[in-house]
């Protein structure tokens, strides 16, 4: 039957809950505790515990709020978060009939200074707030909006149900903020297409896990569903099917269903390599491959020496930085094959031209260097891939560097910081490389910072990223495969550095995944057991 | 020679452009041919062959022609069939004929699967043996239909003739780790017909939780379960699996593991498990079966009288895996018991208790399965007792322990290969798929006695939120090993077609993940 061969970890694992299992029950029994996911800065929980009642508990704007009922963001984090406080568990039950708890009637959320209601979140943005609860009000503030839907949701966290059924919680203290700012998860959509409903979704729990960045990886090499206003060929042709596409529309609906969350969006369109399915739509656009002297029928990379691309991509970029209203666009610059390149008589001559040799490296920053100025000219800022910062490409100060690479990462956070370059980590959290087992704890372990470096240096670790790349994942297995894996990474971002206690971390994520499941997120289990 | 004759499927499959690409499991003869005929939804019905031993009023057909009615068409409404002109190319019947009566039975081990199927132009004809080869035969008869892009229906002129490579082709669920909930049982059961998959392996208890109500012993899930209320299988629960499965020639084989992985039969049956001690004291913790006590064996005579009535089918599954000797070791009763015994090792002990618990199992006129430490550890069984092969490497290889087993004269099942559990990044699919259960030193006698295998899919880190795309379209591929002849073995033809069918379990409504990238034309949508 099953293998006892699972590794010491899990065996260890393996019997500490035999060991556990007729004290189950007990515990059951015994009164639950708030579970809170990612742990804030600090908590102080009393013993004193209040009770709700879903008829008259009601979330409001306190008094000396900027934001009023006009801010549309708040009112409906309101009505969410007291949805998910009361109507997403079973069995409604009034007060216990022995129990003398005060009431706690009403949550005021005050927002202190411009609320940013109507903006989109930056990587600035402030998510700070403190929450105290206290009967008969409990009083959440926050500089911003997105620090009060980041107060919501723990605040949301911290009621239960006692064994009678009734709506508990303890007296608390919270003050809270983000370890660190950029706090992502990216999402593949060319390898397989996620329907809107999925992203969606994604966003939801993302929020449950206080994420604030939806890398978007909407184009590669194998399909194209971007609907580009200007270049409507792009997705016409280079889409799987004409229903696998996001209209305008769609798009439209992320970023605003996004920010409502606090979640920034940033698009990535991946060049010059990654970009079979745009030569579909856009004549010469990519390289013709060579096989001796005769062309062949493949396309490799952008050809990156003809004028015409640069028009093409200034009219793209400037749709898409329209569109897209984070202040960031992520330009890809990874896996570029140079075999293609190589085999152009055409390439070779401008190769030649430019002095560049034999090495293709100097092609792919000339490449990258123009469209990063393309890109600056529109007062955006750039994300790239850490090839780009390895090719040794004249970056713009301020372009953002993503560590992809599992080797040696932490000595190419180093490199990047130390040449002044912001970095955003994702290399140890490839959640699409699934393994047996509890792989959330290898996750749950990197310390980000821990790299040779000066306090500098660290400063410019902006946080990191979960990446779900689509090659064997689509709408049919995305929610498991994502959650609760990705919520191990979402308290590395947030919490403290050193909380790092693995059991401590495997009560509340155990309870958090029950959680999720109650708002309608299909997260995996983290091992053997059940939620009510 | 197996080479041309697949590259002339291959080419076949070609030539019929998306109409078979999705059979899956390939059957054992197919001839097909570009002609193709119209299948109208509002006029098609299917009907018994009025030389059919079986005719309406069977359930199992009747339930099968409307599910596969509802599979091919939809719901409807459909366009009227015009009657200005009848198509001459157009199918609105398949003739179902059945040579064996008999409808109220269960399938069995021997319950024979094969069928035929011919359209052209003069027959729409499904024939088979039994109602069990009907059912077959209606999978493959809706995998043959396919639609034009402007939403015609149509099957192509084709004769198959089709059977089982193997009678024994299971997947095993384990709803003790997590429960499942029965709905996730029941839409299982539906695709493994799918896959032609027949037989349901229900470890249904475990160390974790004992969800099976027990009409006899309440307390063994009311202590025992997760939430006596709602993680539970009530005997009505019980009773749906086992119809539903029926009615789709569907096998229910029953575990309850024992002696070990029994901790949660402790708490609702006191003194069936052995203390543990800790020096001279209890510990306070429990180990396997107590196997020196009357009161066990009388407790299991009562027991398995029970789960021999709930469970129709012939073989219930004993377990017997990865017996842990430590607490019998630290047990002094245990000691005195073993010496009185002139036992000296552990493994006789379990070969005690096996052999007296296969004893009651024979009288309730069962046959069992048992996993392979039971072999291993010579323990004296019955010669038609069936061996389940599920360690990969130790003792010896599975192939070397499949030898072993039908060398020794038993019946042998093999899981080892097909741990579905077992997740990895990539393309995992092709191993599985590679695995010949046949490929071990044997004699034709010795190669007869493997009956099949199965897919296992253990439940540490399984619920129903994530079992559906864990198993599908995985647990595919050890269905076509086990159905599919020997030389169905080319990857890339397996690939295309299992990259089709997995297309048309989303079609059907299955969570079915992707093997590689690319798309379907519908795709799953959240609810």
């Amino acid at each position: 039957m099953e293998p006892r061969a699972m590794g010491p970890a899990a065996l260890v694992a393996l019997g500490a809950l035999l060991a556990l299992a007729p004290r189950a029950a007990l515990a059951a029994a015994a009164a639950p505790v708030p579970a809170l996911w990612p742990l804030p800065r600090s908590v102080q929980l009393s013993p004193r515990l209040l009770q709700l009642a879903p008829g008259t508990f009601s979330i409001d704007h306190g008094a000396n709020s900027t934001a009023g009922p006009s801010c549309a963001l708040l009112q409906e984090a309101f009505r969410r978060y007291y949805d998910y406080i009361f109507s997403h568990y079973k069995m409604h039950q009034g007060f216990g009939k022995f129990q003398a708890k005060q009431e706690l009637q009403q949550l005021f959320v005050t927002i202190t200074l411009e609320s940013e209601c109507d903006s989109f979140p930056r990587v600035s943005s402030d998510e700070s707030y403190t929450l105290t609860v206290q009967a008969p009000v409990a009083s959440l503030r926050a500089k911003r909006v997105w620090g009060a839907l980041r107060g919501l949701e723990t605040f949301s966290q911290l009621v239960y149900q006692d064994s009678y059924g009734t709506f508990t919680i303890n007296e608390a203290n919270i003050i809270d903020s983000p370890r660190f700012l950029h706090r992502g998860i990216l999402i593949d959509t060319a390898r397989h297409y996620l329907p809107v409903k999925t992203i969606l979704k994604t966003l939801d729990a993302m929020a449950f896990n206080k994420f604030n960045v939806l890398h978007w990886h909407i184009v590669d090499d194998q399909s194209f569903p971007y609907q580009s206003i200007t270049f409507p060929q792009l997705s016409n042709k280079g889409s799987y099917t004409l229903s696998h596409v996001y209209t305008p529309h769609d798009v439209r609906k992320v970023t605003e269903y996004a920010r409502l969350r606090g979640i920034r969006v940033i698009p990535e369109f991946d060049t010059p390599g990654h970009t079979l399915s745009w030569g579909k739509g856009q004549k010469d656009l990519l390289t013709q491959c060579y096989s001796g002297k005769i062309p062949t029928d493949s396309d490799g990379p952008i050809n990156p020496m003809l004028n015409t691309t640069y028009m093409f991509l200034t009219m793209l970029f400037q749709e898409i930085s329209k569109v897209f209203p984070d202040q960031f666009i992520h330009l890809g610059g990874d896996e570029v094959e140079f075999n293609c390149w190589a085999s152009n008589p055409d390439i070779q001559n401008f190769m030649k031209q430019k002095g560049f040799g034999q090495d293709f490296t100097k092609l792919e920053s000339f490449y990258m260097q123009k469209l990063l100025d393309i890109i600056a000219s529109m007062k955006k800022r750039s994300i790239v891939w850490q090839e780009v910062f390895d090719d040794k490409s004249e970056l713009l100060p301020g372009t953002v560097i993503q560590v992809w690479k599992i080797r040696d990462y932490a000595s190419k956070l180093s490199q990047v910081t130390a040449s002044g370059f912001p970095a955003i980590l994702s290399a140890p959290w490839y959640l699409d490389w699934i393994s047996y087992g509890q792989d959330w704890r290898k996750y749950y372990l990197v310390e980000p910072l821990d790299f040779q470096g000066s306090d500098k240096q660290k400063k410019l670790v902006l946080g990191g990223e979960a990446c779900l790349w689509g090659e064997y994942v689509d709408a049919t297995n995305l929610t498991p495969r994502l959650w609760p894996r990705a919520s191990a990474v979402g308290e590395r971002l947030w919490s403290d550095k050193n909380v790092t206690d693995l059991s401590d971390a495997y009560d509340r994520l155990a309870k958090h995944r029950c959680r999720m499941l109650r708002r309608g997120i299909s997260a995996q289990p983290l091992f053997v057991g059940f939620c009510n | 020679m197996a080479g041309s004759a697949l590259g002339l499927r291959l080419l076949l499959l070609v030539a019929l452009c998306g109409a078979a690409a999705a059979l899956w499991p390939w059957p054992h003869y197919v001839r097909a041919s570009p002609q193709r005929y119209r299948l109208r939804p509002a006029a098609f019905a299917f009907r018994h062959h009025s030389g059919s031993a079986v005719q309406p009023g069977c359930d199992v057909l009747d339930a099968a022609f409307t599910r596969y009615r509802r599979l091919l068409f939809g719901a409807g409404p459909w366009p009227p069939p015009s009657t200005l002109r009848q198509n001459h190319l157009s199918k609105d019947v398949l003739a179902v004929s059945v040579v064996n009566e008999g409808c109220n039975e269960f399938p069995t081990l021997e319950s024979l699967e094969n069928y035929t199927l011919t359209i052209n132009d003069n027959q729409c004809l499904l024939a088979a043996d039994t109602i069990w080869g009907a059912l077959r035969g209606l999978e493959t008869f809706s995998q043959l239909v396919w639609t034009s892009a402007e939403g015609t229906f149509f099957i192509n002129k084709t004769t198959i003739r089709d059977f089982p490579r193997f009678p024994h082709r299971g997947l095993l669920l384990d709803t003790s780790r997590h429960y499942l909930p029965l709905s996730s049982i029941l839409d299982t059961l539906d695709v493994m017909s799918y896959n032609k998959l027949n037989v349901f392996h229900w470890h249904v208890v475990d160390d974790p939780s004992f969800p099976y109500d027990s009409i006899t012993f309440p307390e063994l899930s009311r202590k025992g379960s997760y939430n006596p209320v709602t993680h539970i299988y009530t005997a009505q629960d019980v009773k749906e699996v086992i119809e539903y499965a029926r009615l789709r020639g569907i096998r229910v084989l029953a575990e309850f593991d024992s002696p070990g992985h029994t901790l949660s039969w402790g708490p609702g049956i006191p003194e069936l498990l052995t203390p543990c001690y800790s020096g001279s004291q209890p510990s306070g913790e429990f180990g396997p079966v107590n196997p020196i006590l009357n009161s066990t064996y009388e407790f299991m005579s009562s027991f398995f009288l029970e789960i021999s009535s709930v469970f129709p089918d012939f073989y219930l599954h004993l377990g017997g895996d990865e017996v842990d000797f430590t607490c019998w070791r630290s047990n002094p009763s245990i000691s005195v018991f073993m010496k009185k015994k002139g036992f000296d090792d552990f493994r006789q002990l379990e070969s005690f208790y096996i052999q007296k618990l296969l004893d009651i199992v024979s009288a309730y006129n069962k046959g069992y399965v048992v996993w392979q430490e039971v072999f291993d550890n010579k323990v004296k069984v019955r010669p038609d007792t069936v061996i389940q092969v599920w360690r990969d490497k130790k003792p010896v290889t599975y192939m070397e322990e499949v030898a072993l087993v039908t060398k020794a004269g038993f019946r042998a099942l093999l899981s080892a290969p097909w741990y579905l559990n077992h997740i990895a990044y990539g393309p995992d699919w092709k191993d599985m798929y590679k695995v010949e259960p046949l490929d071990f030193q044997g004699t034709p006698e010795e190669k007869a006695l493997v009956i099949g295998g199965e897919a296992c899919m253990w439940g540490e880190w399984v619920d129903s939120t994530n079992l559906v795309p864990r198993l599908w379209p995985r647990g595919g591929v050890v269905a076509e090993r086990l159905w599919s002849s020997n030389l169905t073995t080319n990857l890339d033809f397996a690939e295309t077609r299992l990259t089709h069918f997995r297309c048309e379990l989303l079609r059907r409504g299955v969570q079915a993940e992707p093997i590689t990238v690319g798309y379907c034309e519908q795709e799953f949508e959240e609810t």
